[in-house]
C-alpha cells in the first residue's frame, strides 16, 4: 500500500459536504437498473423447484414430463453442477466449504429446510416455467426435522449430516452431531476475576431467525456462449465475488464469466454469495437463450438466508467502585442447514467495548433445518451484544450508577486487549459515551410505563483488495471507475475524494461502479470496508495521475518535472511566475506528451479502525396490549471522518430501525412440521414509517490516520448496540429483564403482569 | 387462452398492449410495456414498491389485473418529471438523501405525490401514516419524512 497522503494540514473543500449523489437521477425517475431489468433477445425464464419438507432424503427425481413440455427448453438438478471438494477455506470466522455451497444451491442426497431447491426450468414464459415444477417428480424419504438452537444440540437430535463431528474440539467426539465447531477465546484468569468481584451477574438469553428484509428479491440475468464465455447480470454486493464463486460451482475458468453489476436493492450481508446465478447460468448453458431468474418473497424468506437464531448465557464480575472484572459468554447459534454461522464474530465483539483482564467467550455453530445463515449488518455481534450490553445494564443496576457512566468507566482504550488477542489501537470510543449523555434526549423526563435503554457496540470493521481507475478525458473531464457496488451512495463518496485529492469540483468527476471485465479484482462491499479501502485506491489512484500530469505540464513548459507543483487542480510552476496548466489544457496537448492519461491501481489495503457507537432508545409499553411505542431514538458514532455527511446519518438511522425491528417483532415462525409461517412482509413485520420515531444522529469524528481523509466504517457498528438499546429500554419500562427476543406484545404482557 | 386487448392511458399517453387472464398490472407495465421503474418487492401488496396511480388513486399494481387497466389512466415514476424538471419531491429526495439503494423510491414518491395532491399541508405523523404502506429496510424513514414535508413546503409557495 502507498503511504497515504497527509492533508491535516490542508483544509478539505469537498470531503464532509452533501452533493447530490451522481446516481440520484437515474433512483428517482425509475431509470436505474436494478437486477430484475434487464433483457436479452430470446430470453427464457427461469423456476426453480423447492422442497416442501424440511428435511428428507431424495430418493429419486424424475424430470422427463417436465421436459417434453412444449416450451420447456431446459431442466435441471445438482447432477448438472460438479461435486466440490470437502474443505473448509477462508478466514475461521467466516470460512466457506464449497462441498455445502454447492448442496445449497440444489440439494443432492436430502433436502435439508423448506424451500431447499431441488431442480429448476427454463421455459419461454412465466406459466410454463411454472406448470413444468409441477410436472417434476421428487420422491422424498420424509425424515425428523429440528430447528430451534438448544434442540439440535440434544444427543438424540435429528442429524443433518450423518458424518459431521464438531471441529476444534480435543480429543475429537466419537459420536457426530450438529454441531459444526466449537470456539474458545479466553484471557487473562476467570476464575480469579469472577473471584474477586464482588457482584456477579448472569443471564440467558434467547433470539429467533431474523431476515435482512432486503425490498430487491434476487435476480440475475444470465447468458451462456456456446464457446464457454459467460456472462451475468446480477444484483450483489460485490460482482467479482459472485463470479469467482459462480465460476467455481459450475467448474468453469474464471475468464469465462464476466459479472455486471446491477443496482442493489438492499443486501446488508444477504447479497453477499450466489443464490441463482449458478441455476441461472446452467440453465442458459443447457437451454442455449439466456435465463432470467427473479425470486418471489416468499422464496427470499425461504432460501436466501436469514440472520441466525441463538441461545446465550453471559455472567459479568463487578467490583463495588464499577470495575467489571471478569466476563465469560457461552454462545450457541444457529448455522442454518449447512456450518458456519458467525458465532466467532460474537465471541470476539461481546466484550471488546470494555478493558477487562479476564474473559472467556465460547461459541457453538450449530445447523439446523432452515435456511443457511447468511450475513447480516455486523454478523453476530449484535446478537452477542444484545445478551453482552443486557448484562452490564444489569450490573449498572446492580451498582445503582448510571449506565452511560459504568460504560465510560470500563472502556477499552488503545492498549487493551481483546478476548481475541488483538490490541485496541484507536480512540473514538469514550466521545460516543460523552456525546449521549450531552444530549437533550439522555436528560429528557420520562412517564408512566416509559423506559430509557442505552447500550455500547464494537465492530472490527474491514479493509482489503480493492482496485480503482481514474481517466482524464480528452476534454479535461474525469472517469474514475471502482470495483466496488455502490450499496448507498458510493459513487458520490469515491467521486468526493477523488475531487478532494484532485483540487478539482466535485462535478467534474463522473463516478461509475466497473463490471467484472473492466477494472481490477475488488472485494464485497461488505464489513464497512469500501469507503476505507476502495477509498484508498481512489485517493492513491489520483496522486499516481497527478504525477503524470505535472509531467505532461513539465514537458509543455520545458521545464523539469520538479519545478511543477499541482495545486487547486491544475499544475503550477514552481517559479513563482504563476503561470498555470488546467487539466483540460493538459488534456488537449496529451498525444504531443504522450499519449492518453490516466492509470489504475490495485491495492490491498490494512490499517482499518475499528467502529463504536453508543445509542439510547425511549419506549412506552402500552400495559392494556404489550404494544411498545420507540419515543426517541439516538446513535453516537465515531465515523472517523464522513465523507459525505448525509449518508453516513442515513447508515445510524437505517441501523436503528433495523434494531427496533429486530427487537420488538422479527421473526421466523414455524409450524410443526418445520414449515415457515410467515414467509411475507405482512406476517413478518418490519417496522414502517408510522413504527419510528425522528433518529437522531451524533457523528463523532475521530479520524483514522491510516486514512488519507480519516475515514472508518460507517455501515455496521451503529448496528451492534441497536437491539440491546431497545431491549434495555423495554426492561426499564416493564420492571422486569426482557431476555427472549422478540419482544411481541403478548410477552410484553405477560411480564408485566 | 387469447390475450386480451387493452387500451388505456399511461403517463398521458394513449397505449395499447395484450394481456393475460391473470397478468398483473404490474408485470403489464414492466414486461409489456418496459416501464421497468415501478418496482417488485413482495407481489402480495405488502411493500409498497411497485405503487402507481390509476386515475389518480395510489394503488399496488402487483394486485391490480392488467385488464383492469382498461380505459384507466395509469401514472408511473416514469412520468412524474416534466421533461427534465424533476417533480419537487424527487428533488427534495435527492437533496435530503432520502434514498440509499433506491429500490423502494419510485414506490414511496408515487404515494408521496398522492398525499400531497390531497393533502398539501399534511403533519409529520400523517406523511408517516400516509406512507406506511411503503416498506423501506435502509433508511429509517428519517429523511424520507424530512424530504416530503420539505417539498410540501416549496409547493405551497409555488
Amino acid at each position: 500500500m502507498d503511504a497515504p497522503i497527509k492533508t491535516e494540514n490542508k483544509k478539505l473543500k469537498v470531503v464532509g459536504t452533501r452533493p447530490l449523489r451522481p446516481d440520484g437521477i437515474a433512483k428517482v425517475t425509475g431509470l436505474a437498473r436494478f437486477g430484475a431489468d434487464f433483457s436479452l433477445p430470446g430470453m427464457l425464464c427461469g423456476k426453480i423447484l423447492r422442497s416442501p419438507h424440511a428435511h428428507a432424503r431424495i430418493r429419486s427425481i424424475d424430470t422427463s414430463k417436465a421436459q417434453a413440455l412444449p416450451g420447456v427448453k431446459a431442466v435441471m438438478t445438482a447432477a448438472d453442477l460438479p461435486d466440490q471438494k470437502f474443505e473448509y477455506v477462508g478466514r475461521g470466522r467466516a470460512d466457506v466449504n464449497f462441498w455445502h455451497a454447492t448442496r445449497n444451491i440444489m440439494a443432492r442426497e436430502k433436502a435439508l429446510y423448506e424451500g431447499h431447491a431441488v431442480a429448476a426450468v427454463a421455459a419461454v414464459n412465466k406459466s410454463i416455467a411454472e406448470q413444468a415444477l409441477g410436472l417434476i417428480e421428487v420422491d422424498y424419504e420424509v425424515l425428523p426435522h429440528v430447528i430451534d438452537v438448544d434442540a439440535a444440540m440434544q444427543p438424540d437430535a435429528p442429524l443433518l449430516f450423518e458424518d459431521m463431528i464438531t471441529r476444534d474440539v480435543q480429543p475429537p467426539p466419537v459420536k457426530p452431531s450438529n454441531i459444526s465447531k466449537r470456539n474458545e477465546l479466553n484471557l487473562g484468569d476467570v476464575a480469579a476475576g469472577f473471584a474477586s468481584a464482588d457482584e456477579v451477574v448472569e443471564m440467558s438469553f434467547k433470539t429467533k431467525p431474523v431476515h435482512q428484509g432486503y425490498i430487491e428479491p434476487q435476480a440475475c440475468l444470465a447468458r451462456f456462449d456456446a464457446d464457454g464465455q459467460a456472462e451475468l447480470w446480477a444484483s450483489s454486493q460485490g460482482h467479482f465475488v459472485i463470479r469467482a464463486a459462480t465460476a467455481k460451482l459450475l467448474g468453469m475458468n474464471i475468464g469465462n464469466l464476466r459479472v455486471h453489476p446491477a443496482e442493489i436493492g438492499g443486501g446488508f450481508g444477504g447479497k453477499n454469495a450466489p443464490a441463482i446465478e449458478p441455476v441461472a447460468l446452467v440453465l442458459a448453458r443447457k437451454s442455449g437463450h439466456p435465463v432470467k431468474i427473479v425470486l418471489s418473497r416468499e422464496e427470499v424468506f425461504k432460501s436466501c438466508g436469514p440472520a441466525a437464531g441463538s441461545s446465550m448465557t453471559v455472567k459479568i464480575g463487578v467490583t463495588k467502585d464499577g470495575k467489571i472484572v471478569a466476563a465469560e459468554g457461552v454462545f450457541k447459534f444457529q448455522a442454518g442447514a449447512f456450518p458456519t454461522s458467525p458465532v466467532m464474530n460474537g465471541c470476539m465483539t461481546a466484550f471488546s467495548p470494555y478493558d477487562i483482564a479476564n474473559v472467556r467467550s465460547i461459541g457453538y455453530d450449530v445447523v439446523s433445518n432452515r435456511p443457511k445463515t447468511t450475513a447480516y449488518r455486523a454478523p453476530g455481534s449484535q446478537i452477542a451484544a444484545f445478551a453482552a450490553e443486557s448484562v452490564v445494564d444489569m450490573a449498572a443496576a446492580k451498582l445503582g450508577v448510571d449506565p452511560l457512566e459504568f460504560r465510560l468507566k470500563n472502556i477499552a482504550k488503545p492498549g487493551a486487549r481483546t478476548v481475541g488477542g488483538a490490541k485496541h489501537m484507536h480512540e473514538g470510543f469514550a466521545q460516543t459515551i460523552q456525546a449521549m449523555m450531552k444530549h437533550p434526549a439522555y436528560s429528557a423526563p420520562l412517564g408512566k410505563n416509559q423506559g430509557r435503554g442505552v447500550a455500547s457496540g464494537y465492530w472490527f470493521n474491514n479493509a482489503g483488495e480493492s482496485s480503482a481507475a481514474l481517466h482524464i478525458n480528452e476534454d479535461g473531464s474525469v472517469l474514475l471507475s471502482t470495483g466496488s457496488a455502490d450499496l448507498s451512495g458510493t459513487r458520490a463518496s469515491m467521486a468526493m475524494m477523488a475531487a478532494e485529492t484532485l483540487g478539482i469540483e466535485y462535478d467534474q468527476v463522473r463516478s461509475i461502479v466497473a463490471d467484472t471485465g473492466s477494472i481490477g479484482f475488488s472485494h464485497l462491499a461488505a464489513g464497512s470496508r469500501t469507503t476505507y479501502a476502495t477509498g484508498i485506491a481512489v485517493v492513491n489512484v489520483c496522486k499516481k495521475v497527478i504525477e503524470q500530469l505535472c509531467a505532461r505540464a513539465a514537458m509543455m513548459w520545458d521545464i523539469k518535472v520538479e519545478d511543477v507543483v499541482w495545486e487547486d487542480g491544475c499544475a503550477k510552476r514552481a517559479d513563482k511566475s504563476g503561470e498555470v496548466l488546467t487539466l483540460k489544457a493538459i488534456a488537449a496537448k496529451r498525444a504531443a506528451t504522450g499519449g492518453p492519461i490516466g492509470a489504475e491501481l490495485s491495492v490491498n489495503a490494512g490499517g482499518h479502525a475499528p467502529g463504536f457507537s453508543t445509542e439510547m432508545c425511549d419506549v412506552e409499553v402500552d400495559p392494556e396490549t404489550g404494544q411498545v411505542k420507540v419515543l426517541r431514538f439516538v446513535v453516537a458514532q465515531d465515523v472517523g471522518r464522513a465523507i459525505h455527511p448525509s449518508y453516513v446519518e442515513g447508515q445510524m438511522q437505517g441501523s436503528a430501525s433495523q434494531g427496533i425491528g429486530w427487537a420488538l417483532n422479527e421473526e421466523y415462525v414455524y409450524d410443526k412440521s418445520g414449515r415457515l409461517e410467515n414467509p411475507g412482509f405482512l406476517d413478518y413485520r418490519i417496522p414502517v414509517a408510522s413504527d419510528l420515531p425522528h433518529i437522531d444522529t451524533i457523528l463523532v469524528e475521530v479520524p483514522n490516520p491510516n486514512h488519507p481523509y480519516g475515514v472508518k466504517g460507517v455501515g455496521e457498528v451503529n448496528f451492534v448496540p441497536s437491539i440491546a438499546a431497545v431491549a434495555n429500554a423495554v426492561s426499564h419500562a416493564v420492571g422486569r429483564r426482557m431476555n427472549d427476543l422478540p419482544l411481541s406484545p403478548h410477552k410484553i404482557l405477560r411480564a408485566m403482569r | 387462452m387469447a390475450k386480451h386487448h387493452v387500451t388505456a392511458t399511461v403517463n398521458g399517453d394513449a397505449v395499447e398492449f395484450l394481456c393475460d387472464t391473470q397478468q398483473s398490472l404490474l408485470d403489464v407495465l414492466r414486461d409489456e410495456l418496459g416501464l421497468t421503474g415501478t418496482k417488485e418487492g413482495c407481489s402480495t401488496g405488502d411493500c409498497g414498491a411497485c405503487t402507481v396511480t390509476v386515475d389518480g388513486r395510489p394503488v399496488c399494481s402487483c394486485l391490480v389485473l392488467g385488464v383492469e387497466a382498461a380505459g384507466k389512466s395509469i401514472q408511473t415514476i416514469e412520468g412524474m418529471a416534466s421533461g427534465s424538471k424533476l417533480h419537487p419531491l424527487q428533488r427534495k429526495f435527492l437533496e435530503h438523501a432520502a434514498l440509499q439503494c433506491g429500490y423502494c423510491t419510485p414506490g414511496i414518491l408515487m404515494s408521496a405525490r398522492a398525499l400531497l395532491e390531497r393533502n398539501p399541508d399534511p403533519t409529520e405523523e400523517e406523511v408517516r401514516l400516509w406512507l406506511a404502506g411503503n416498506l423501506c429496510r435502509c433508511t429509517g424513514f428519517h429523511k424520507i419524512i424530512d424530504a416530503v414535508l420539505d417539498a410540501a413546503s416549496e409547493m405551497r409557495k409555488g
